[in-house]
């Protein structure tokens, strides 16, 4: 990481930095979707960006997101680069067919003579009282398809390098904030610096147990890390940071460095990313493992909206320190 | 708002050249479709293929009225479209025979044929899946000033598809450089346009204020002089239309639908056959204003009768792609 001169970033600045940047350094890049011009977004996380860039490159759309996605997929393959914003991850089901019958495939279907350099930047994450329709954590469904990539940063610093590269990107790339996570501060450094996808981050250094966390579990996982080291267990916490590429040799080598491995992830648990991780593990990791690799997700259950009933849909701390004893014990 | 240009009023203009020119390619879409119903029922060409015979027209009518850089989208009924736009049989062929020579190295199949050099942003199998490609690309041309105009053909199964309406809608607020030509051939595969389609199909477009027109997709010459309208008046920045088509299949929905009583008789096809056909159309006119004689269209069926040949041997004689390219293309700059 560059010296950073002690500037601190929250996430939602953070990315609106990465897009004004990638906006002054490449005239192609534009944003696309509902509210974000004046509006700023709900999350206010693009506040500024119509003033520098005017409505062209800011552009408001109607609430079509099947349509705004699809013109998107248009005009990547003709020579522009957007960026679409999709305002919650829930409504990644309207634009399905765009990113993968189009987006996901265009390339390929096309002898490798069509490009889709688009980036869909949209949210995850439950506890904010959103209920069913505005709570889910969808990406794994952006995984299971060739053509795309994934990427679901954790920090500020993380969010900015990622999102500037997967601007940069040739292919479509679906890009995930955590929206509890937009206030979340963190050091960022002044000048440039980009992070390339397929490089995970070793987010603390541990010895006995590896939990390997995305996105909105990455602060729990390191909340819990405290929680063992005061038990006299030592865990190692790695980020993925981007779920498709995978760094998969990372977290093989972690896990056979510790023996022991919990997968968090805040999407459903079934079938879910922390499966394809846990699996990758198991493979790539047998003979040195002490135990069954584990898994934490989200229940599989709609996320309801009353505040003690939501809670008790995700992982927490303590969930993860119970469960990170049990295998140590 | 459906005012049809009086196609005399171009002639001088077009000349001659063009009017044979247009004879010629859909003479060569016909024969093409042709060989691939022979190929596909002698079972040397493997999966599907939608026929697009009897609707030639339209094709080649507005893609006369395109510049080679101008887009255009495709649809599963899309082999006329292509030819029409520029594509070369022979590689043509060779994609829908999945060899490493045809347009998308034998990835895409019947269905996707795709072209950057003929502006071809790719057939789409999914039924109106291409009306936000299209839109896209005309928003580019808007953007940097290019201008190109972008053309979605789609088949009137697509009106039942919402995402046409949200990008038509995005077309009309922004102005872009776009025609969408809605083909109604009758058919939404098995079914009757009009036991699921309800009321007006051009107020679909004429709605959100687009530019709408209707013309006799048989006729050549019709879709071509609305189609340069159309263009031209795109080019201008004078915003998106839509082109509505009455055309008709003559074959099945694909080539495997040959028993088609159950949704339409066989009267009704030797009808348009007999009286609607596009080619007999346009030779009896060309024919009647001496533009041509028989024997000049003669001359150009034989040429493309020789050509299609050509291509069918070329495709046939290629190899299929080395299994070690199954995982090449998947993502771009790698």
């Amino acid at each position: 990481m560059p010296a950073n001169n002690g500037r601190e970033l929250t996430l939602a600045q953070a990315v609106r930095e990465a897009l004004a940047e990638e906006m002054r350094r490449d005239s192609r890049v534009f944003i696309l979707g509902e509210d974000i011009a004046e509006a700023g977004h709900p999350f206010k996380v693009l506040t500024g960006l119509v003033e520098e860039f005017g409505a062209e490159r800011v552009l408001d759309t109607p609430i079509s997101e099947a349509g705004f996605t699809g013109v998107a997929v248009g005009a990547a393959m003709t020579g522009l680069r957007p960026v679409v914003d999709i305002m919650f991850g829930d409504f990644v089901t309207l634009i399905m067919d765009q990113m993968v019958n189009q987006a996901a495939k265009v390339h390929y279907m096309s002898g490798g003579k069509w490009r889709v350099p688009m980036v869909l930047r949209t949210t995850l994450g439950a506890t904010r009282r959103s209920a069913a329709q505005h709570s889910q954590s969808l990406h794994a469904w952006f995984c299971h398809i060739p053509g795309l990539k994934v990427v679901l940063p954790s920090t500020p610093y993380d969010a900015k390098g990622l999102l500037k590269t997967a601007i940069r990107d040739e292919n479509p790339v679906a890009f995930f904030e955590d929206k509890m996570m937009y206030r979340l501060k963190g050091p960022v450094p002044e000048e440039e610096y980009t992070i390339p996808l397929g490089a995970a981050d070793i987010k603390r250094e541990g010895t006995d147990i590896t939990i390997v966390a995305t996105s909105s579990m990455v602060q729990v996982a390191l909340g819990a890390a405290k929680l063992l080291e005061e038990a006299a267990i030592s865990a190692e916490v790695i980020d993925p940071r981007t779920l498709w590429p995978l760094d998969e040799k990372t977290l093989i080598n972690s896990a056979r460095k510790t023996s022991r491995v919990i997968v968090m992830d805040e999407g459903y648990g079934r079938y879910g990313v922390a499966a394809e991780i846990a699996s990758v593990i198991s493979e790539g990791a047998f003979f040195d493992l002490e135990a069954p690799v584990k898994r934490l997700g989200a229940m599989h259950v709609p996320i309801p909206f009353s505040p003690p009933l939501e809670d008790a849909t995700v992982p927490t701390e303590q969930s993860v320190f119970e469960a990170a004893r049990a295998m140590c014990g | 708002m459906a005012t049809a240009v009086d196609p005399s009023q171009l002639d001088s203009q077009t000349g001659n050249e063009r009017w044979l020119r247009m004879y010629r390619r859909m003479f060569t879409i016909r024969t093409f479709e042709e060989q691939v119903n022979d190929l596909y029922t002698r079972a040397l060409m493997p999966g599907l293929a939608h026929l697009y015979i009897g609707e030639e027209a339209v094709a080649v009518g507005i893609c006369e009225a395109l510049a080679p850089d101008d887009y255009i989208t495709s649809t599963h009924r899309g082999h006329g479209h292509c030819l029409a736009k520029g594509a070369a049989p022979d590689r043509m062929f060779a994609e829908l025979l999945g060899k490493e020579a045809g347009y998308c190295k034998g990835k895409g199949g019947s269905m996707h044929i795709a072209d950057p050099a003929t502006g071809n942003l790719g057939a789409n199998a999914i039924v109106g899946g291409s009306a936000g490609i299209a839109t896209g690309a005309a928003f580019t041309a808007k953007r940097l000033k290019t201008g190109q105009v972008s053309v979605c053909f789609f088949g009137e199964g697509a009106l039942g598809q919402g995402s046409l309406y949200e990008v038509m809608n995005m077309a009309s607020l922004w102005k872009l450089p776009v025609i969408y030509v809605c083909e109604n051939n009758l058919y939404n595969e098995y079914t009757h346009y009009s036991e699921v389609t309800a009321g007006d199909i051009l107020a679909r477009g004429t709605a959100f204020g687009l530019a709408g027109e209707s013309v006799d997709g048989q006729d050549v010459r019709a879709v071509h002089a609305a189609a340069r309208k159309l263009v031209a008046r795109a080019r201008a920045g004078e915003g998106p239309a839509m082109l509505l088509a009455n055309t008709y299949r003559y074959y099945g929905h694909h080539v495997g639908d040959v028993s088609r009583d159950y949704y339409r008789s066989k009267q009704e096809e030797q009808q348009w056959k007999a009286e609607r056909d596009p080619i007999q159309i346009l030779s009896d006119w060309l024919c009647g204003q001496k533009i041509a004689d028989r024997a000049r269209l003669d001359e150009i069926q034989a040429e493309v009768k020789a050509q299609i040949d050509q291509a069918v041997e070329f495709a046939t004689r290629s190899r299929y792609p080395n299994v070690d390219q199954v995982e090449q293309d998947v993502y771009a700059g790698e």
